[in-house]
């Protein structure tokens, strides 16, 4: 018998269903050996959304710096310019996503060597729950490359923005390889 | 019912009335930014059938001592705020905002989650608030950068001054938050330690009518030997001041179906009402989605209160699995590191990972401990780093964390509320290859992944 923490299962049989991710769903790690800075914003103190990202980027392949929950602009800022990420991955789940997002994109791409960082940000971004799309409008137009809105994306993505996450690494990690090519060639 | 206070409530006293009348207390979560809506949301708890104590809880820009912000957002959107901003409020907003709230009956608890508590302790004060909650670790380690030594020195002072605030009749309450740590897949050793190590600190420095905490995790039997160690060391302890043991509804990933959330708040009501706690925390249908409505806290309230009034008394005989032990180990280590100054020891014992709390990112937390839910449901150690429990716990090295096993082990609550009604105890199973099947049935309810982790407050 396996133990740990991955092997807990309610005694329901189990369905013949495939699991949640199906192979489709799955990037292959060697696209995505990306350089990810993981944070989030400076007044959210959720953590756990933090580590299953850090996570889920290292079993994609990529190495994470996790900078962790209560994140002042200042210190994100730093790691960026000292570390110039492929990515930098913001999860907000306090309400403040909005206000607090838009204020840190627009410090960052002030910094000319940050203008053209990928920055994604996701989570519960305003206190609305996302019901109308604007928050999500309004930090694409501050800077952010991709939004991934848990509220709006309720109704036509039940993932809450994972699966779209997927899909932006997976073509962002193309890119970079792409552009790795033309560099070798 | 009497409106005008013709004291200050206090808040220890009045828990300890309710309790003698063989009844719980029960309080919501609750902070609105409008004062209009938070008043409103004082006077129902105040008004529901239940024996209730306010919440003003604070918005989080307030957490942060960023009051910039909270001004820029009054000034733009006061709606946008998660809490009632107390220290930026004009003092004559607040104190229409409680004109008539306060009785001998129904003091108000003032909850931020602060590790820079001394403007929010003394604007509370002023406003004749008199008890908060919060500490040196529980309040830094989850919720905030700050150094940890700079919060213990933080809250030593918030300590004086609401001791200072002691008067005939007025006795300033402190709860501590640490039997709550990271709301979920902490060991109850770990937590007991924390509650009562803060308890002991708030002691030592003037505080003298105290609460402790315990978060409900995820074993009903474990919760309850939980609840039994923790009145133990309380009585060990902190055996000369007034207290009382609150427990807090779950606080992990809740189940998302309104029966889920039901069974699961009756729970924590049966645990708080069996073990001897004397207040609750209640959490409500809604809270799988977003900030419950004020009525929505009301009917939580109510049926907490139902429940716990038929409820009862824990066997008499709880099983010891160690929990005791494991706590009073940690608890006599940071007093060998210094009795005379707990917030010093407190922070020698996190540098050298002697408390250690798992998958907390503070830096100052050492990080080397993991928990990990055993095939009863349990929570136990998966590694114990540098705690001082070697010799009382044998931790079964976990797999590797993945991802998946990480939402599946914070979803199991959710999972076991929501997808089976009629099952009072838990029964489980190790599959052979790891893989969570129960995600599966995430399939007929349209959840085709696993529940965001971008979009699920934890």
């Amino acid at each position: 018998m396996t133990r740990g923490i991955v092997n807990i299962h309610t005694a329901i049989p189990a369905p013949a269903a495939p699991a949640v991710i199906t192979a489709a769903d799955r990037i292959e790690p060697r696209y995505t050996a990306l350089d990810v800075i993981v944070t989030g914003l400076s007044s959210d103190a959720h953590t756990w959304n933090l580590v299953y990202l850090q996570l889920l980027l290292e079993e994609l392949g990529c190495r994470v710096t996790n900078l962790g929950a209560c994140t002042p602009d200042e210190v994100i800022i730093d790691a960026c310019t000292g570390q110039h990420p492929d990515l930098l991955v913001i999860s907000s789940l306090n309400g403040h996503g909005r206000q607090d997002g838009i204020r840190l994109i627009r410090a960052l791409r002030q910094a000319p060597a940050l203008a053209s960082t990928p920055v994604v940000i996701g989570g519960k971004l305003d206190v609305t729950g996302g019901a109308n799309g604007e928050a999500a409008a309004r930090l694409l137009a501050a800077g952010y490359d991709a939004v991934f809105d848990a509220g709006s994306a309720a109704a036509g993505e039940a993932a809450g923005g994972l699966l779209s996450f997927r899909s932006y690494l997976s073509a962002l990690a193309s890119r970079a390889d792409a552009v790795a090519q033309v560099g070798a060639g | 019912m009497n409106r005008i206070a013709p004291r200050p409530p206090s808040f220890g006293e009045v828990v300890a009335d309710v309790q003698k009348r063989g009844e719980l207390v029960v309080q919501p979560r609750m902070g609105f930014a409008d004062p209009a809506l938070m008043r409103h949301g004082l006077l129902a708890t105040r008004d529901a059938r239940a024996s209730t104590v306010g919440t003003i809880t604070l918005d989080s820009y307030t957490r942060l001592g960023d009051h910039d912000a909270v001004r820029q957002a009054l000034a733009a959107d006061a709606a946008s705020l998660n809490g009632y901003p107390l220290v930026d409020r004009d003092p004559a907003t607040t104190g229409a905002m409680l004109d008539g709230v306060l009785t001998p009956w129904f003091p108000v608890q003032v909850r931020h989650g602060s590790a820079e508590p001394g403007r929010i302790v003394r604007t509370m004060v002023d406003c004749g608030l008199y008890a908060t909650e919060g500490g040196p670790v529980s309040y830094c380690l989850p919720y905030s950068r700050r150094p940890l030594a700079v919060s213990v020195d933080n809250w030593r002072q918030a300590c004086e001054m609401l001791a200072a605030a002691r008067a005939p009749g007025r006795e300033p309450h402190l709860e501590t938050f640490g039997g709550c740590m990271m709301g979920q897949l902490c060991p109850p050793a770990l937590l007991l330690a924390i509650s009562v190590l803060e308890g002991m600190f708030f002691r030592q420095h003037g505080v003298r009518c105290i609460s402790f905490s315990y978060a409900q995790q995820i074993h009903a039997a474990q919760d309850e030997e939980a609840v039994a160690a923790l009145h133990e060391l309380i009585r060990r302890y902190v055996p000369d001041v007034r207290s009382h043991v609150v427990i807090y509804t779950y606080m992990g990933v809740y189940p998302r179906t309104p029966g889920g959330a039901r069974r699961l708040l009756a729970q924590s009501a049966r645990l708080a009402a069996g073990s001897g706690a004397s207040r609750l925390i209640v959490k409500t249908a809604v809270e799988a989605y977003r900030l419950p409505t004020v009525a929505e806290n009301v009917a939580a309230l109510e049926y907490a209160a139902a429940v716990a009034a038929s409820a009862v008394p824990h066997r008499a005989a709880i099983e010891d699995t160690g929990i005791l032990a494991q706590a009073v180990a940690l608890v006599e280590n940071v007093l060998a590191l210094g009795r005379d100054d707990i917030g010093r020891a407190l922070v020698v014992a996190f540098a050298r990972g002697q408390l250690d709390v798992p998958f907390c990112l503070h830096p100052d937390n050492a990080g080397r401990t993991r928990a990990r839910l055993d095939r009863d449901g349990r929570l136990e150690w998966a590694r114990i780093g540098s705690l001082p429990i070697g010799d009382l716990v044998e931790p079964r090295p976990a797999q590797p964390l993945t991802s998946e096993g990480l939402l599946s082990a914070l979803r199991f609550v959710e999972r076991r509320f929501d997808h089976r009604p009629g099952a009072p105890d838990l029964v489980l199973e190790a599959g052979p290859d790891g893989r969570d099947h129960d995600h599966d049935r995430d399939h007929d309810r349209g959840h085709s992944t696993p529940q965001s982790i971008f979009g699920r407050s934890s």
